[in-house]
């Protein structure tokens, strides 16, 4: 779906991504971890366009994306903090986000109905609680049907059935053969989430495979325990 | 204009019309107009009182809420950009979303209270039409830079001191320095120069050209027969459109550069 290479990024003297190779497929969730710094966050926004990189690769479908920002037609993005316009309603969020599309595919509403957002959906955004915001945060980046979804911190801030239930609709995309990237600092939840793991560490990745073959490498049980061991590891 | 630039300045006048800033801003010249229309003894003594005040407020106040506007609007921004959005159009967007308002609230604010009293206003018409055209060309003037200096520094204080730092710069530090050339080279014929000079803030730009449209450019003596000339003529009205043109452009394609280039 996307995929990176040989790509670099500096912010002055600070080298953030040193050669970073990442493949994100289809039809699989991707967790992206490593300890703040790693260049989680760089990472993300330079697939995002957001950032460029100093040099390298970044080819969504196999074409370079090279300015071009029509590819981003099939990215979701859930941003990690939820800050809109104030005195807008989410409706007004909703329909501007379609505006900006030439051709928006058909409107998901489900995640409205779901999160029971339809009666906060005419109060302006100031006024809803910050965990109501992270849903209509939430439901922007599924509202378009994409084929790429970028999920930043998506629980962060939602109560636990509302977390569950975005879980849910992550495992339903999945199956539908999209492709997801997933940041937490919750390794439960990656593991319970995350088909493969791309791990960082000072710009470079030192792990990219399944959850188990992490585990089996570094003989643990669960996700923060290997994630642990292997950032020990590589520093020591 | 593209529909993604119209659909995100639509929005952004959207969120500012209900916000209390734009309110606030709008009443205060509605008051300050209204007060010295009636207070002021004539129209033409009003009009000059209600430049002064003007050109105090609108550089200030733009300057302050483009950069606290762009700062708060920055997660907004990534997130739009993650949209299949072009970098031009979206600053274009975020640009004319602050500057349409802020230059309504002005012209609705002061016009109205020009309406109110149109038929005092008389002689001082075309003097009240400049301080209209004026205040609207310095606000689009003013969001450009403070676009500008908040596109090229992250740390929020450090753009708000900037902005305020440009408009102390532009307001008085700048007056101050050319009254001190005038002393230092009081020998020397200086018109030429001081017209030049004037071309080179915006706010005298606009001070200069609102004073010429009243009687008060006899005070200015020599220097003022010379302005007069100068810009009484058609070329001179045009030079100085072309100059606050400028001051408008320059900015906001140094704007549009930076935003195209920044890492958000």
């Amino acid at each position: 779906m996307i995929r990176t290479c040989a790509l670099t990024k500096r912010f002055g003297t600070n080298e953030v991504l040193r050669g970073v190779d990442v493949d994100i497929g289809r039809g699989r969730v991707t967790g992206i971890v490593g300890p703040n710094g790693a260049g989680k966050t760089t990472l993300i926004k330079i697939l995002l366009g957001l950032t460029r990189g100093d040099s390298g690769v970044v080819a969504f479908d196999g074409v370079a994306i090279d300015g071009d920002p029509s590819y981003r037609s099939r990215i979701g993005y859930m941003p990690q903090i939820a800050k809109f316009p104030e005195n807008l309603t989410a409706r007004e969020l909703f329909a501007l986000l379609r505006s900006v599309r030439e051709h928006p595919r058909g409107d998901d509403e489900t995640l409205i109905d779901r999160f029971g957002l339809r009666e906060q959906l005419d109060k302006p955004l100031r006024v809803l609680s910050g965990g109501t915001r992270q849903k209509v945060n939430a439901v922007m980046a599924f509202l378009f049907d994409p084929d790429l979804l970028v999920l930043d911190e998506p629980t962060a801030g939602l109560d636990p059935a509302a977390s569950a239930l975005l879980k849910d609709e992550i495992r339903a995309e999945r199956a539908r053969g999209k492709a997801v990237i997933v940041t937490s600092h919750v390794m439960a939840e990656l593991e319970e989430l995350c088909d493969d793991i791309v791990f960082l560490l000072e710009g470079v990745v030192c792990f990219a495979g399944t959850v188990d073959e992490l585990k089996g490498r570094t003989r643990q049980v669960n996700l923060e325990r290997a994630v642990a061991t292997m950032m020990i590891r590589e520093v020591a | 204009m593209t529909h993604v630039v119209r659909n995100v300045v639509e929005y952004q006048v959207r969120d500012a019309v209900r916000s209390r800033w734009l309110a606030i801003y709008t009443g205060f010249f509605l008051v300050a107009s209204e007060g010295l229309f009636r207070y002021a003894g004539s129209a033409e003594k009003a009009v000059v009182s209600l430049m002064t005040v003007v050109l105090f407020v609108v550089p200030l106040v733009t300057l302050v809420l483009g950069t606290v506007y762009l700062y708060g609007a920055r997660e907004f921004t990534e997130l739009l950009l993650a949209q299949p959005v072009r970098r031009g159009q979206l600053f274009a967007g975020l640009y004319l979303g602050l500057t349409l308002p802020l230059v309504a609230a002005f012209l609705g604010g002061v016009g109205i209270s020009g309406l109110l009293h149109f038929p005092e206003l008389d002689a001082a018409r075309g003097a009240f039409a400049t301080l209209l055209v004026v205040g609207a060309a310095l606000t689009a003037v003013f969001t450009a830079i403070a676009f500008v200096i908040a596109l090229r520094s992250d740390d929020r204080l450090r753009g708000l001191g900037i902005g305020i730092g440009v408009w102390l710069l532009l307001s008085f530090v700048y007056d101050g320095l050319v009254l001190i050339g005038v002393a230092v080279f009081a020998d020397y014929p200086l018109e030429r120069p001081m017209l030049a000079l004037t071309f080179a803030n915006p706010i005298d730009l606009g001070r200069v050209l609102l004073l010429l449209r009243l009687d008060v450019s006899a005070l200015m003596g020599y220097t003022g027969a010379v302005f007069q000339r100068f810009f009484g003529g058609p070329f001179g009205v045009l030079a100085a459109g072309l100059a606050l043109a400028a001051w408008i452009a320059a900015p906001v394609a140094l704007g549009a550069r930076s935003f195209a280039r920044r890492d958000f």
